[in-house]
């Protein structure tokens, strides 16, 4: 156990501060950069979208805001992925669930919001008394409070990733195994989603919401502070992520990916390391979720498909996996690239997409984050 | 003397051919009063005499008519009198005998009736089949003649049931309890329904008629729950034959490269396309020999589906070898490539694929349980195809070998087995098989460049819990998904029925991660 920490460069944990520990996590180009990207966040883009004329150039369409606050949430998402799939080689096809369960768990909240602004003018959600009930069922109780509902969207990803996690990898289920397995999890899910009797508006899912915490949801200024929390947990996230890979968890998370039997011989039991990183990570989904349902404007069961989880799969192998700037890029790059060709190409966004899916696992093993580390390298190389 | 007879021979057949029925009750046939319409048929009919089917079918032709207690068949040439049977001219001011819908059911049910006497087996074996629905009390005497004169089993069974669902109205509680007591064999859910109201005392005063229907209801409803049971378990060997299909091919290519290919279900497709496109052909090109267009579709689904197969691993899957999850998602690439591929050329909707006339229609064991031909053949098909690959596996060389690379791929390359090559053939192997298992879905299900998608969970799941590289396991497997899945969506709605397999899965490969037929062997990893 020492061998291996007191092998690496870092003081062994335990002896230092956390704070400073954190604060180790990053290196000053890296905390200068996030530095920068929340001061465009939180100062420039609110300026540029509020005091700017919408005809001038410089000005940020709230179009603009909501693409760009969609595609860091998915950045969010992208971040947890590489967490479970870079770090802990365990490639998940149902990460789209626990960013589903997240945005299905805050928009209760932003449905009972809506009051009686309702088609039907009911305290009832419409879909429901659309279905002809008289209260709500249990599960929506409380669904009225922010608290309850900000504690649901960090505790049922959790509590499912929990249970499903511990019965997975108690049974050493990996590989291929295990994505199957997450892609037929989600499978279920999304069935269950889809009917009218299970409570969550069916395949129209829920959407027409008018307010959260009493401020209306169309406001710029709403959707600016919303922007800017999705930017602040983005952040936040990183850091948190690049203190926990660093950690002496992170490292014997590692070892798992490369020599899972080594590190079980050498007295570890992966089943923990395994339970932690996953739960982990689906909570971070389930934030990316809440955040994603009040800027978008509707969940609904399609979240949870198996085509967008492979795609946040993609995301962070375009990025680049083992690194944590990567999935952001990754996120950014083919998001951006989708709702271009989405305008302008439909018919050829699938033939890109699957063309990504390809060139990335067969060229860019490394992701776009290695492909500059070898320009950079190769650099070096000629300019010694 | 030869001549007399001659002549005594065609006077007989003359008075045969015109043999009347009752005057009184011809005469009837042109009251003013429908009732007494409806009488006249109905007595005619009971009685049965010869020439009857003759005048009510020109009643129901609008062919018969009536002037002052007279009446006339017209019959397509000339007019003759219904009673006398002479050649007449139709007289000045006769009118065809009005007939409406209740008369015309009359006519229809008194024709049948009347068939049951004709000499041609088959036509009254479908008047007996015919007087199965809508047989009113006063059918009763007409079906016990015909009963009596009956040689014929089959009819008779049709019979017994006819003559006691028209005596159910019969004022006789005698005659009420033998008929629900003959009605208590015959399984079927009309039967059921007729019975229903016997088993109340709005609808039946006698006790004991009453406690014989309750007792039929019963009877009859548990062999009708026993029919459900029968056709939830067929569908799902018929499901279940269809995932093997599926599944057959990805067991081998995860047997022998422990990878999933996840453009298996666009192979599917490529399959079901192939049959499209045979079909097309066929019909521009031999419109007469179109039902055989499936058989033909059959190799080309299968090398279709193999070249493409091929390509896949040569161009994309080789170059992946040991990295089985980065090989998960380059063949999700290459299926919406397939898929994207399927919506240019075919278009985004589905295109229309036809039973070849062999296929349609089905055998009827019990009443409620119809197997259609195509899901019996493609039953069938599934078997057939499974015994090619278990002679291709266990008694070809090709076989011997990827059996050994899928045990031990290492130790296989030692001995000089081409290791490579033998992946190339096991992919191209099962994706071929896909293609077949496409040919099959097309007869059942739509075709689509979207159908291929809901198969790799599925079939998957097939695999996962077989076991890996066993056919006996993916059989089994597949067979027991199929049912299980059908039984429960009986139960408990088909989305629950699936969400419960699933968690039925996971929980099983908590106690045997390996499959219900695991390899022998020792692995401290895989």
């Amino acid at each position: 156990m020492s061998a291996i920490t007191s092998a690496l460069p870092l003081p062994a944990s335990g002896r230092v501060p956390l704070t400073l520990r954190v604060f180790a996590a990053l290196d000053r180009k890296a905390w200068i950069a996030l530095g920068v990207f929340l001061a465009l966040a939180l100062v420039v883009v609110p300026v540029l979208h509020l005091a700017v004329p919408p005809e001038s150039l410089f000005h940020v369409s709230t179009y603009a805001i909501t693409l760009i606050g969609k595609i860091m949430c998915y950045a969010l998402v992208a971040v947890a992925m590489d967490l479970i799939w870079g770090y802990g080689g365990i490639l998940s096809l149902g990460h789209g669930l626990f960013f589903a369960l997240g945005g299905y768990a805050f928009g209760m909240y932003l449905m009972r919001q809506i009051g009686r602004d309702g088609s039907y003018q009911s305290d009832l959600p419409d879909f429901m008394v659309f279905l002809d009930w008289k209260e709500l069922p249990w599960f929506w109780l409380g669904s009225d409070s922010f608290g309850w509902a900000a504690f649901l969207v960090l505790a049922v990803p959790a509590i499912v990733a929990f249970v499903f996690g511990y019965f997975a990898f108690r049974s050493r289920i990996k590989g291929v195994y295990f994505s199957i397995i997450t892609q037929a999890l989600t499978y279920a899910a999304m069935l269950l989603f889809f009917r009218n009797e299970t409570g969550f508006g069916g395949n129209n899912g829920f959407t027409d919401f008018k307010r959260i915490l009493g401020y209306s949801i169309t406001a710029p200024e709403t959707r600016l502070v919303l922007f800017g929390l999705t930017a602040i947990a983005l952040a936040a996230t990183l850091v948190f992520a690049a203190w926990l890979v660093k950690s002496k968890f992170g490292r014997v998370l590692t070892a798992i990916r490369d020599a899972e039997s080594r590190v079980m011989f050498i007295g570890y039991n992966p089943l923990w390391y395994k339970l932690t990183i996953w739960v982990i990570s689906a909570v971070l989904c389930g934030i990316a979720g809440a955040l994603y349902v009040p800027q978008v404007g509707i969940i609904n069961p399609s979240e949870m498909s198996t085509a967008n989880s492979i795609e946040i799969a993609i995301w962070v192998a375009v990025g680049g996996r083992g690194t944590l700037i990567g999935p952001v890029i990754g996120a950014f790059a083919v998001n951006l690239a989708k709702s271009w060709f989405t305008v302008s190409f439909p018919e050829y966004w699938l033939f890109f997409l699957g063309l990504l899916f390809i060139v990335v696992t067969l060229l860019l093993p490394q992701g776009l984050v290695g492909l500059w580390k070898k320009i950079m390298n190769k650099k070096q190389g000629a300019a010694a | 003397m030869k001549k007399r007879l001659l002549t005594l021979l065609l006077l007989a057949g003359a008075l045969s051919a015109w043999a009347a029925p009752d005057p009184a009750l011809v005469r009837q046939l042109a009251a003013d009063d429908n009732s007494d319409k409806i009488a006249a048929i109905q007595q005619l009919a009971a009685a049965a005499e010869p020439g009857t089917t003759r005048l009510l079918q020109a009643m129901a032709d609008d062919s018969l008519y009536a002037l002052d207690g007279k009446l006339f068949v017209f019959d397509g040439e000339n007019t003759l009198d219904a009673l006398s049977g002479e050649t007449v001219e139709l007289p000045e001011g006769a009118d065809t005998i009005t007939v409406n819908n209740r008369l015309r059911g009359e006519l229809a049910n008194a024709l049948a009736a009347l068939k049951l006497f004709d000499d041609d087996r088959e036509v009254r074996l479908s008047a007996a089949q015919e007087l199965q629905s809508n047989v009113g009390a006063e059918l009763a005497p007409v079906l016990a003649k015909a009963k009596a004169a009956e040689k014929d089993a089959e009819i008779l069974a049709l019979l017994v049931s006819a003559h006691a669902k028209a005596s159910l109205q019969d004022a006789d509680p005698a005659v009420r309890l033998a008929a629900v007591e003959a009605l208590a064999s015959v399984n079927t859910p009309a039967v059921r329904s007729l019975l229903l109201p016997l088993t109340e005392a709005a609808g039946e005063s006698d006790a004991a008629v009453r406690n014989a229907a309750v007792a039929a209801v019963k009877s009859i409803e548990r062999s009708l729950a026993w029919g459900d049971t029968l056709a939830a378990v067929f569908t799902g060997l018929s499901l279940g034959s269809i995932l093997l299909l599926a599944a057959l091919g990805l067991a081998i290519t995860y047997g022998v490269m422990g990878i999933i290919n996840m453009a298996h279900g666009e192979l599917l497709m490529i399959g079901a396309y192939s049959a499209y496109l045979m079909q097309s052909l066929f019909r521009s090109q031999f419109p007469e020999l179109i039902d055989w267009y499936l058989p033909a579709a059959i190799p080309v689904a299968f090398f279709t589906a193999a070249a493409v197969g091929v390509l896949m691993e040569r161009t994309v899957i080789r170059w992946l070898y040991g990295r089985t999850l980065e090989t998960l998602l380059a063949t999700w690439g290459l299926s919406l490539i397939l898929i994207q591929a399927a919506r240019v050329i075919f278009g985004a909707q589905n295109v229309e694929v036809s039973n070849p006339s062999w296929m349609s229609g089905g055998v009827e064991l019990l009443p409620n349980l119809i197997l259609p031909w195509n899901r019996v053949i493609i039953i069938g098909f599934a078997l057939f195809v499974l015994f090619l690959v278990w002679v291709l596996m266990n008694k070809t060389r090709l076989g011997m070998f990827v059996r050994a690379v899928t045990q031990n791929r290492a130790m296989a390359g030692c001995v000089g087995v081409p290791t490579a090559r033998i992946d190339t053939m096991a992919f191209a192997l099962g994706a071929g098989i896909a293609g077949l298992g496409g040919v099959a879905l097309s007869q059942i299900s739509n075709v689509g460049p979207d159908m291929g998608q809901g198969y790799i969970v599925d079939s998957f799941m097939v695999v996962v819990v077989g076991g890996v590289g066993q056919l006996a396991g993916a059989v089994w497997a597949a067979l027991g998904l199929g049912i299980f899945s059908k039984l429960l969506e009986g139960w408990a709605g088909a989305v629950i029925a699936k969400i419960m397999i699933l968690v039925a899965i996971i929980i099983f490969i908590q106690k045997r991660p390996q499959g219900i037929f695991a390899l022998k062997g020792r692995f401290a990893d895989q």
